[in-house]
């Protein structure tokens, strides 16, 4: 495989409500940024991840690439998933051979509706949407078949929010409250984008002094009826974990689209973490959960370690579908 | 350079109001499963698997790549899910390539479908955003003065679109899968049709289809049964609100075609491609389109229509399947135009088959012929 690289990467200071800004003004000054980190103007492939459900409208990518400035007219690309499968495309277009730069960019305003009943619409039409089930609820599923001991789950929600308060892009969230009863923590509504640029062969070297190289990216799907699956384990996290390489080296950070406490434990059995692997110390999805950015996010902390020369090696992993039935995980190194 | 990259496996549906028979997992299995047929092949050979639809909005179901990952035997693999506006089609088909062209599998099997029947296109494409004017009911609604354009700078006359809703339903009774056959249409049926939006009158319209279209592509190495080889792939968009940009023959559409040609090495498409699937869902986006894809000069894609070349006994057959006219699943039907040239080179296109077809072209458009999506295929190695 050609060598391909994360040379930059933005995102926004995301908000937990809506601030006024529309889709394609929340996504242009992470663009610029990126391109004036690189010096880019052009990319030879452009891809996106957004989800017209949460605007509530058709082709909320259409507005998005007025804040592109693609005149004239770019070869593009869209995902109706997470941002991280946009990412996915762009480093397998640069396996081409032809051209050497990917803009991927993922962006989402959550608060414009209720996730939580919006997220049923992705449960199977005939059979599980009308059931009702709505995120937080099958999330409980989840959770209880996890059956993780509750300080276990309190100290990764107090840790996550913590490391939240010291990222300035991430929500300032309280710690959680020991008072409060046995109940979900759910990650918080958000509005944000993030955007980053691929470099292939020698010119990621030229963009960047220290490039994270994508060293192995792969993704998995898994049944989708819940009762197919063993929900304590991510069959599709483990898989894609191997076929990255996740286990060939140590892995010094991860970043993990853990949008719940016990997701963040299935997801360190699936990867095979060991003990010492810092996890999200962005603070992760518990911080800022910008759906459809938010896996885009993890993989742009986890190189972000790279391009900033505190880490050598890390992980991003990416998940989509109830109950972690999507994932994907990439190995970053310097 | 990128890996040699072949259609092995095309599967239709046919094309229909309503199938009531079938959920939408129904539907793409059946799709998925005609095309493994036509490969030889089965769920287990497959490595990864991509969808494509247009807007979530039109099913109601968010992201339904979660939900057909069963139905599309995709439980272990790599699956993805693409969406790109009307090009949505083109486009499923061009990154299941990539991943081939590309080196990362040898086999992918793509699907793309609609289902209106559990559906309301028009309704989903007239929502008004907030803060933003919403001046357009449908898609005829935004195309129409586009149309009126083209008849303005190049002085077409009046008839040119109701040739083109004949000859492609002509074309229709010829596919076994098309949507809309009509016997004995002529000009004078299209033209006593309600007007829908002038010039479009309702038989120069497509129609709403239930429907999914699959195709099975290989590397080079996993080779089975008919190949139809890909030379040539491209993608090109545009913002839709820059100022001066002309929407009749869009610059994103010209700088596609350019890229698919150089790629093929096509200097002459008119001469050197034997037979195209464009995707046409109002009649004069015949003409229209002629000129932006080069097939004719500026202001003479009417004339060509109008002399016969584009009917499927004139020198470049268009829409030999009847095209979108006849059959409008609408996420599928630009995968449908990239499975109708890779039949057509197959030399397996039954009835329509365009005598000796060797290099065919795929088209699909988008958004406010904004998002372009374009293949040739052809019956040799590239």
């Amino acid at each position: 495989m050609r060598d391909v690289a994360i040379v930059a990467f933005a995102q926004t200071r995301h908000a937990g409500h809506d601030t006024g800004l529309s889709e394609p003004e929340m996504i242009q000054p992470v663009i610029d940024e990126v391109k004036e980190r690189t010096g880019l103007g052009r990319f030879g492939f452009t891809c996106s991840g957004s989800c017209d459900y949460l605007a509530g409208a058709p082709f909320s990518f259409v507005s998005a690439l007025d804040a592109l400035a693609a005149w004239p007219p770019i070869s593009e690309s869209h995902v109706e998933m997470d941002g991280a499968w946009a990412l996915y495309e762009a480093w397998v277009r640069l396996q081409h051979g032809d051209v050497d730069s990917a803009l991927v960019y993922g962006f989402g305003k959550s608060s414009l509706g209720d996730l939580r009943t919006i997220m049923t619409l992705q449960l199977d039409p005939y059979y599980l949407a009308p059931l009702g089930l709505d995120q937080l609820s099958y999330a409980a599923l989840q959770a209880a078949a996890v059956g993780a001991d509750r300080a276990e789950l309190d100290e990764i929600v107090r840790r996550s929010r913590a490391d939240g308060r010291s990222n300035p892009y991430a929500l300032d969230l309280p710690d959680p409250d020991p008072g409060e009863p046995d109940a979900l923590v759910a990650p918080p509504v958000t509005d944000g984008a993030a955007a980053i640029v691929l470099a292939a062969g020698d010119l990621a070297g030229q963009l960047c002094s220290n490039p994270a190289y994508i060293r192995g990216i792969a993704h998995r799907i898994e049944p989708h009826y819940l009762g197919m699956r063993d929900l304590a384990l991510s069959a599709s996290a483990a898989d894609a974990a191997r076929a990255a390489g996740v286990g060939k080296g140590p892995v010094e950070v991860a970043e993990l689209h853990a949008q719940f406490a016990h997701e963040e434990i299935i997801l360190r059995r699936a990867l095979e973490l060991p003990g010492e692997t810092v996890i999200n110390p962005s603070g992760g999805p518990l911080a800022a959960n910008p759906v459809m950015a938010t896996g885009l996010i993890r993989i742009g902390e986890a190189a972000r370690r790279i391009l900033d020369g505190d880490a050598r090696r890390t992980v991003g992993h990416a998940a989509g579908g109830p109950c972690l039935q999507q994932n994907l995980v990439t190995v970053l190194e310097a | 350079m990128a890996n040699r990259c072949a259609v092995i496996g095309v599967g239709q549906t046919h094309y229909t109001t309503k199938r009531r028979d079938v959920s939408i997992a129904g539907l793409v299995r059946e799709s998925a499963l005609r095309a493994l047929d036509d490969a030889g092949l089965s769920f287990a050979d497959i490595d990864a698997v991509v969808v494509g639809k247009a807007p979530d909005l039109f099913e109601g179901v968010m992201m339904p790549e979660a939900y057909l990952a069963d139905a599309l035997g995709a439980a272990g693999k790599p699956m993805t899910r693409v969406h790109t506006a009307g090009s949505v089609g083109g486009s499923t088909a061009l990154v299941g390539a990539s991943l081939i062209q590309g080196g990362v599998h040898d086999r992918v099997l793509v699907v793309a479908y609609e289902k209106q029947s559990e559906s309301n296109a028009t309704w989903a494409l007239s929502t008004h955003l907030p803060f933003s004017a919403s001046l357009v009911v449908g898609a005829g609604g935004y195309f129409a003065p586009h149309i009126r354009e083209y008849m303005r700078r190049s002085g077409a006359p009046g008839h040119i679109g109701t040739l083109v809703a004949v000859k492609d339903r002509l074309n229709a009774l010829k596919n076994p899968y098309a949507h809309l056959k009509i016997p004995g249409i002529d000009q004078k049926m299209v033209e006593s049709t309600p007007m829908l939006w002038e010039p479009i009158r309702y038989l120069e319209t497509c129609p709403s289809s239930d429907g999914a279209c699959a195709l099975v592509l290989s590397s080079e190495s996993k080779v089975t049964g008919t190949p139809a080889w890909v030379h040539g792939t491209a993608m090109r968009s545009e913002p839709i609100f820059r100022a001066g940009r002309d929407t009749v023959s869009p610059q994103a559409g010209k700088d596609c075609a350019a890229d698919v040609y150089r790629q093929a090495g096509i200097a002459d498409p008119r001469r050197q491609i034997d037979v195209a699937e464009v995707y046409v869902p109002f009649s004069w986006y015949e003409p229209m389109w002629l000129e932006n894809l080069g097939f004719a000069a500026e202001g003479e894609g009417w004339k060509l229509t109008e002399s016969g070349a584009t009917a499927l006994d004139g020198d470049i057959p268009w829409n030999a399947s009847g095209g979108v006219l006849s059959s409008n699943p609408i996420g599928a039907s630009g995968l449908i135009r990239f499975a109708e040239a890779a039949l057509q080179v197959r030399g397996m296109a039954g009835d329509h088959q365009v005598d000796g077809a060797r290099t065919a072209l795929g088209h699909a458009y988008g958004g406010g012929a904004q998002f372009f999506a374009m293949w040739i295929v052809g019956r040799e190695k590239p």
